[in-house]
C-alpha cells in the first residue's frame, strides 16, 4: 500500500479535514517503499527492505499549534489523530513565529521525479546488482564494498485554506570502493538515479577497480598550496559533508541578518547582490530538470520554481522561512531540493590535459567546518589521488589533508567542466589553483 | 530526494545553526507528549510475537532468529532566547527480524506489530536470505552464545525524564537562555533531548531479554557578534550526553570540576549546572572575540576530558573497530591502521601511560546496558594495556575471524527498522595512578594550550591523521595559564600523539565525555557512546591556525 496515487492520497485528506474544528488544518500523507543491499570483501554482509507510510496532520486554534501522527487509516483512526493534534494544539504556547497557513498555490506540472523501472526493483535485482560487481572484483583479484539503496514514495498534502498537492519519486543511489589486496591502492565510484534503467553497477565497478590499480603505492609529495582537479564527486558527496554544499547551506537570509554567517555584512544587513565568486560561477535551482527532478513544493507547501542563487559570481537570492522573509521584507523563497551549478563542455579527462602540473582529486573525506566566519572547512582526499604534470596522470600520490573556503575556492577558478549528478545535484568538475593542503597522512 | 530528507525539512531544521541532526527522530511518528508515559507493553505479550517469528522462520527454512521489539520514545525541546521553537515528541514501535538461512543473513523489519504481521516480516527476512544466498561463497560463522531465559535490566534512573511536566523542561532552558543573554551573548539556541529504548529481545538460542534504557542530553550553543567588526564567535554547552534521567539536571557541588586556575573552565561529571555554563559561556564566548590569534607551532596540550573524549573516539575507539579493521566499512566509514598484521608487529600504539578500556557497564554511560542487540551479556575488557594494542570490539559473527570463541556483547541497532551490527562500547583512558591534580599536570608545562569541550573534528579513513579544534583554548606559559587564544586546531597522526602521551591526572577528575550520533553503516545508523577520562597531556603537538580572510 506504500504507493497510493493522487486519488487516494487526497480521498483520505479530505476526510481527515473534514473531521477538524480546528482555525486551521493541514495533512500530510507520505510513504515510502524501498530495499537496500551492502557487500563487503567481495561478499553480502547486509540487506534490508522497508516499507512505510504516515500521516501528519497540523491544527491550530489562532497562533497555537499541534501535530499528530497515525500509520493507519480507518476512520476511527484518522478521527483520533486529528483530535490528538488539535488538543495539543489548546495546550501549545503561542508561537511567536506564527505564520497563517498557505492557501491554493499554483505548482509547476510534476516532472519525471517518478520511474516504474526504480519503483518495480525487487530482492532478486538487487541481489544480481551486487553480484555483478562481486564477480568483476573476484576475476581482478581486487577486494570490493558497495552499496545499492533504492525507494519509491510519494508526498501528498492538503488544508482548509485550499492548498492541494501530490507528487511521486523515486531515487536509487550505489557506491562502491574497490580496494587492492596489498593495500595500498583504493578507488571509488558512485552514482544516483531517478529512473534505475540508467544504472549500470558493472561499469561503476570498473572506474572503481580501474582507480584502484592506478593508485597502488602512491608517492608522498610535500603539502602546500597546489592547482588541482576536483572530480564532480569530490565536490558534493551523498554520504558527507561537502564543500559545495556547505556554500548552499550557507545561503539562509536569516543568519546572514542576524550576523552569523559568511554573507552577513559588517555593521549589519547582509551580502545579497554582492560579487563574492569568480565570474564564470553560476548556480540554479530547478525541480523540473530531466537528470535531477525533484519536488515541486516545499514541505511547508510553498512552490518550488526554477530559482537563481550565484549568478555570474554576484549572489542573487537567499532562502528564507515564511516567518523571517515577513519579518525582513524579503522575497519568500524556500530552500531548494537540488541544484545546478553551471559548466562547459570539457570532461576530466580533457582538463587533465590542459593541465602543467597539478592533482586530481577523485573524493574528499570526513569534511567538518572549521570557522564559519570564512566557511572553512577540514578535510582530506580519498580513494585516487594524483600528480598530473604535461597533461598526464604521472602518479599517485599519498592522501592530503586540507583547510580550504569554497569561498576562496570559487574565487580561484581555473576551469569549469561539464556537470554530471551527484546525490540529486548536477556538479562539474573543478580545476582550482592554489588549493590548500596543510599535512600528509598515511591512510590508503 | 529521499523521504527523510523531506520530513527533515518540514520539523526540526528550521533555522538549526546549532541544533545538531539527531537521528532516531526520522524513524518516529510525532505523538502527544503523554503518550510516552504508557506502561510499555508486557514482556508475556511480547513473547508470544517474538515466538510467532522464530516460529515462521524457522518453518520457512531459517537455523538461526533474532527478534527485535523494539519500543523508541524520544522529546526534544527546542528553544532561543526567549522563545520556543519547538516540542517534539515521538514513538516508534515495530519489529525487526534477522535470520539465517543457507548460510546467510537475512532482515526485514515491520510495524504491523502483530502475530501475523512478525511472521509475514520473519518469511520476507528468509526470502532475502535465500536470494543473497545464491551470490554468497561463505557462510556465516555465527560464536554460540547460551540462552538467558527470560531476563530483565533496567537502567538504574532516578527520574524519568518524561514524567517531568515539559513547563519545567521550558523553564530550564528559558532560564539558561535568560543567563547566557544577561552576560553578553547575541544569541542563544539549546535543546533538551530525552531517550527511552524499550527493548524486546528474544532468538532461537533461547533468550527473551526485556530492557528499559534512558538518556538524556541538555545542550546550547551561544553567538557572540562584534557588527562593527562583523566578527562572530560561537561556543557550546560543556554538558555531556548520560545514560541518566532528568537528575542529570539537578547540580551538585561533588560533579563540578575546576580547570585549572586562570581558565574560568567548569567540568561537569554526573550532574549538570546548565545556569552556570551558560552565563561561562557568553562571557567565554565575548572574550573569544577580542582573544590573541594563537601563532602556529609546536606546543604541549593540556587536554579536558570533554574534549579528550572526542579524541579517543576518532583515534581509538574507530580504529580498533573489528568490522573496520576487516574491511566491512571500506566503502563508507572506513576501514583502520591497526590491521590484524599490525598489531602482530607489536609496535607501540602509545606510550606506556596508554591504558585503554572498552565497556558496556560503567554506571551513567551511553553504553551501558544488560545485554546487547544479539543477546550477549555486557562486559568490560582492555583494548590498549601500557601502549600496546591488545584486542578489538567485536560481536558475534566476527569472533572466529580472529580466532576468538566469543563475541564482546558490542551489538546494536538504532531501531527496530534497521539490522543490528557491531558499534562502539564506551572506550575510555584510565585515569592516572599516582595522585595529580590539573594544576599540577599544568604547573611543568613550559608552552603549551590548555583545551576545554570538543569542537571541530576530523580523521582519515584509516585513523592516521586528524584535526581537531575546540571550545576555549588558553595559553600555558611556564606553568601558567595567560590567556585566552583563538584561531587554534592540532594536527597529528594517532600513534604519534599517542606516544606523546605525558600522563594524566588522577581518578578525581575522570569524567564521561559522551556522543548521541555517532554513524556508520549503510543504510547509516546512529549509537550513542560515552568515553571516560581524566584531563590529560600531549607533548609537541601541531597547532596550525584557522583564520582566513575572504573578500
Amino acid at each position: 500500500m506504500a504507493i497510493l496515487s493522487q486519488d487516494e492520497s487526497q480521498a483520505i485528506l479530505k476526510k481527515v479535514l473534514s473531521f477538524s474544528t480546528a482555525d486551521e488544518c493541514e495533512a500530510t500523507l507520505s510513504g515510502s517503499n524501498g530495499g537496500n543491499v551492502r557487500s563487503a570483501r567481495n561478499a553480502i554482509s547486509t540487506s534490508g527492505a522497508a516499507d512505510d507510510v504516515s500521516l501528519a496532520v497540523e491544527a491550530r486554534f489562532g497562533k497555537r499549534s499541534g501535530v499528530a501522527t497515525c500509520n493507519e487509516f480507518d476512520d476511527a483512526t484518522l478521527r483520533r489523530c486529528v483530535q490528538r493534534a488539535e488538543e495539543i494544539a489548546k495546550l501549545a504556547p503561542e508561537s511567536p513565529e506564527y505564520m497563517p497557513l498557505l492557501g491554493a498555490q499554483t505548482y509547476i506540472a510534476a516532472p519525471k521525479s517518478f520511474a516504474a523501472s526504480t519503483a518495480g526493483i525487487t530482492p532478486d535485482f538487487r541481489a544480481t546488482q551486487i553480484g555483478k560487481t562481486m564477480k568483476i572484483c573476484d576475476e581482478k583479484k581486487v577486494t570490493s564494498a558497495a552499496f545499492l539503496n533504492d525507494e519509491a514514495g510519494f508526498v501528498a498534502k492538503r488544508n482548509n485554506k485550499g492548498l492541494e498537492a501530490y507528487q511521486q519519486y523515486t531515487n536509487l543511489s550505489f557506491s562502491i570502493t574497490v580496494r587492492t589486496p596489498d593495500g595500498t591502492g583504493s578507488g571509488y565510484a558512485t552514482g544516483d538515479y531517478n529512473d534505475a534503467a540508467g544504472f549500470d553497477a558493472g561499469a561503476l565497478t570498473q572506474v572503481a577497480a580501474d582507480k584502484a590499480a592506478m593508485s597502488r603505492n602512491a608517492k608522498a609529495i610535500e603539502p602546500g598550496k597546489y592547482t588541482v582537479i576536483l572530480e564532480p564527486a569530490a565536490l558534493v558527496a551523498n554520504t558527507d559533508a561537502s564543500l559545495l554544499a556547505a556554500l548552499m547551506n550557507a545561503l539562509d537570509a536569516r543568519n546572514a541578518d542576524e550576523g552569523r554567517s559568511f554573507l552577513s555584512k559588517k555593521g549589519g544587513g547582509n551580502r545579497k547582490g554582492e560579487k563574492l565568486f569568480d565570474e564564470r560561477v553560476t548556480i540554479y535551482s530547478d525541480p523540473t530538470n530531466a537528470e535531477i527532478a525533484s519536488l515541486t513544493f516545499a514541505g511547508d507547501g510553498r512552490p518550488q520554481k526554477k530559482m537563481t542563487w550565484i549568478e555570474k559570481g554576484v549572489v542573487k537570492n537567499l532562502y528564507t522561512s515564511r516567518f523571517w522573509a515577513q519579518k525582513a521584507g524579503i522575497p519568500d523563497i524556500p530552500r531548494p531540493g537540488g541544484w545546478i551549478m553551471e559548466g562547459g563542455t570539457q570532461s576530466v579527462q580533457d582538463m587533465i590535459k590542459g593541465t602543467a602540473k597539478g592533482i586530481l582529486v577523485t573524493r574528499l573525506w570526513y569534511i567538518r567546518p572549521v570557522d564559519p566566519q570564512t566557511l572553512l572547512y577540514t578535510g582530506l582526499t580519498r580513494d585516487g589521488t594524483f600528480y598530473i604534470e604535461n597533461g598526464k596522470i604521472k602518479h599517485p600520490v599519498k592522501n592530503f589533508r586540507f583547510n580550504e573556503s569554497p569561498i576562496i575556492m570559487l574565487n580561484n577558478l581555473e576551469a569549469i567542466g561539464k556537470p554530471v549528478r551527484v546525490n540529486g545535484n548536477l556538479v562539474p568538475p573543478l580545476k582550482i589553483r592554489d588549493f590548500t593542503f596543510t599535512s600528509l597522512s598515511d591512510a590508503v | 530526494m529521499k523521504r527523510r530528507d523531506f520530513v527533515g525539512l518540514t520539523g526540526l531544521a528550521t533555522g538549526a545553526l546549532f541544533i545538531p541532526s539527531i537521528p532516531g527522530f526520522g524513524s518516529g511518528i510525532e505523538v502527544d507528549p503523554l503518550r510516552l508515559l504508557d506502561a510499555a507493553v508486557d514482556p508475556a505479550v511480547k513473547k508470544k510475537l517474538a515466538d510467532a517469528a522464530l516460529n515462521a522462520a524457522k518453518a520457512a527454512g531459517a537455523t538461526y532468529t533474532d527478534v527485535r521489539i523494539g519500543r523508541y520514545l524520544n522529546q526534544g525541546v527546542f528553544t532561543r532566547e526567549k522563545q520556543v521553537q519547538n516540542i517534539l515528541s515521538t514513538e516508534s514501535y515495530g519489529a525487526g527480524i534477522r535470520v539465517i538461512a543457507n548460510g546467510t543473513w537475512g532482515f526485514a523489519a515491520t510495524n504491523q506489530v502483530t502475530e501475523a504481521g512478525l511472521a509475514k516480516a520473519a518469511q520476507l527476512a528468509v526470502q532475502i536470505a535465500k536470494a543473497n544466498s545464491k551470490v554468497q561463497k561463505a557462510q556465516v560463522q555465527l560464536a554460540p552464545q547460551k540462552g538467558y531465559g527470560e531476563v530483565s535490566w533496567k537502567a538504574p534512573i532516578q527520574q524519568n525524564a518524561f514524567e517531568v511536566p515539559i513547563k519545567d523542561k521550558v523553564d530550564i532552558l528559558l532560564a539558561a537562555n535568560a543567563k547566557a543573554l544577561e552576560n553578553g551573548a547575541s544569541f542563544v539556541n539549546s535543546v533538551l533531548f530525552q531517550v527511552n529504548e524499550q527493548k524486546y529481545f528474544a532468538s532461537t538460542d533461547g533468550s527473551y531479554i526485556d530492557q528499559d534504557i534512558h538518556r538524556i542530553w541538555p545542550t546550547f550553543g551561544v553567538t557572540a557578534i562584534d557588527r562593527a567588526s562583523g566578527k562572530f564567535r560561537s561556543r557550546q554547552s560543556l554538558s555531556s550526553p548520560m545514560g541518566m534521567g532528568y537528575e542529570y539536571l539537578t547540580p551538585k557541588a561533588a560533579d563540578k570540576v575546576a580547570g585549572p586556575a586562570g581558565s574560568n573552565v567548569i567540568g561537569y561529571k554526573n550532574s549538570y549546572d546548565i545556569l552556570e555554563d551558560a552565563a561561562a559561556a557568553a562571557k567565554q564566548v565575548k572574550e573569544k572575540l577580542t582573544a590573541k590569534s594563537v601563532v602556529p607551532g609546536k606546543y604541549d596540550l593540556v587536554l579536558d576530558p570533554h574534549h579528550l573524549g572526542l579524541t579517543i573516539h576518532e583515534s581509538v575507539g574507530h580504529p580498533t573497530e573489528l568490522d573496520r579493521v576487516l574491511g566491512y566499512e571500506a566503502n563508507y566509514a572506513g576501514t583502520s591502521f591497526a590491521t590484524l598484521e599490525w598489531k602482530a608487529k607489536n609496535i607501540p600504539y602509545g606510550s606506556k601511560q596508554v591504558n585503554i578500556v572498552a565497556d558496556k557497564l560503567q554506571p551513567n554511560s551511553l553504553g551501558a546496558v544488560g545485554y546487547d542487540d544479539e543477546g550477549v551479556k555486557t562486559k568490560e575488557w582492555d583494548l590498549i594495556k601500557e601502549g600496546k594494542l591488545i584486542d578489538y570490539q567485536k560481536i558475534r559473527d566476527q569472533a572466529a575471524m580472529v580466532g576468538q570463541k566469543e563475541s564482546d556483547g558490542c551489538c546494536y541497532s538504532q531501531s527496530w527498522q534497521d539490522v543490528q551490527f557491531q558499534r562502539m562500547p564506551n572506550v575510555s583512558l584510565r585515569p592516572g595512578t599516582a595522585k595529580l591534580s590539573v594544576d599540577e599536570l599544568v604547573k611543568n608545562v613550559d608552552k603549551g594550550i590548555y583545551i576545554a569541550g570538543n569542537g571541530s573534528f576530523s580523521i582519515d579513513q584509516q585513523r592516521y591523521n586528524f584535526q581537531f579544534g575546540g571550545q576555549v583554548f588558553y595559553a600555558i606559559e611556564k606553568g601558567k595559564i595567560t590567556g585566552m587564544l583563538e584561531d587554534v586546531a592540532y594536527q597529528a597522526n594517532t600513534q604519534e600523539f599517542w606516544n606523546s602521551c605525558a600522563g594524566s591526572c588522577d581518578q578525581s577528575d575522570y569524567r564521561l565525555a559522551g556522543f548521541f550520533n555517532d554513524g556508520k553503516g549503510q543504510p547509516a545508523q546512529s549509537s550513542a557512546v560515552s568515553h571516560g577520562s581524566a584531563t590529560t597531556r600531549f607533548n609537541g603537538v601541531n597547532v596550525i591556525n584557522t583564520a582566513r580572510k575572504i573578500g
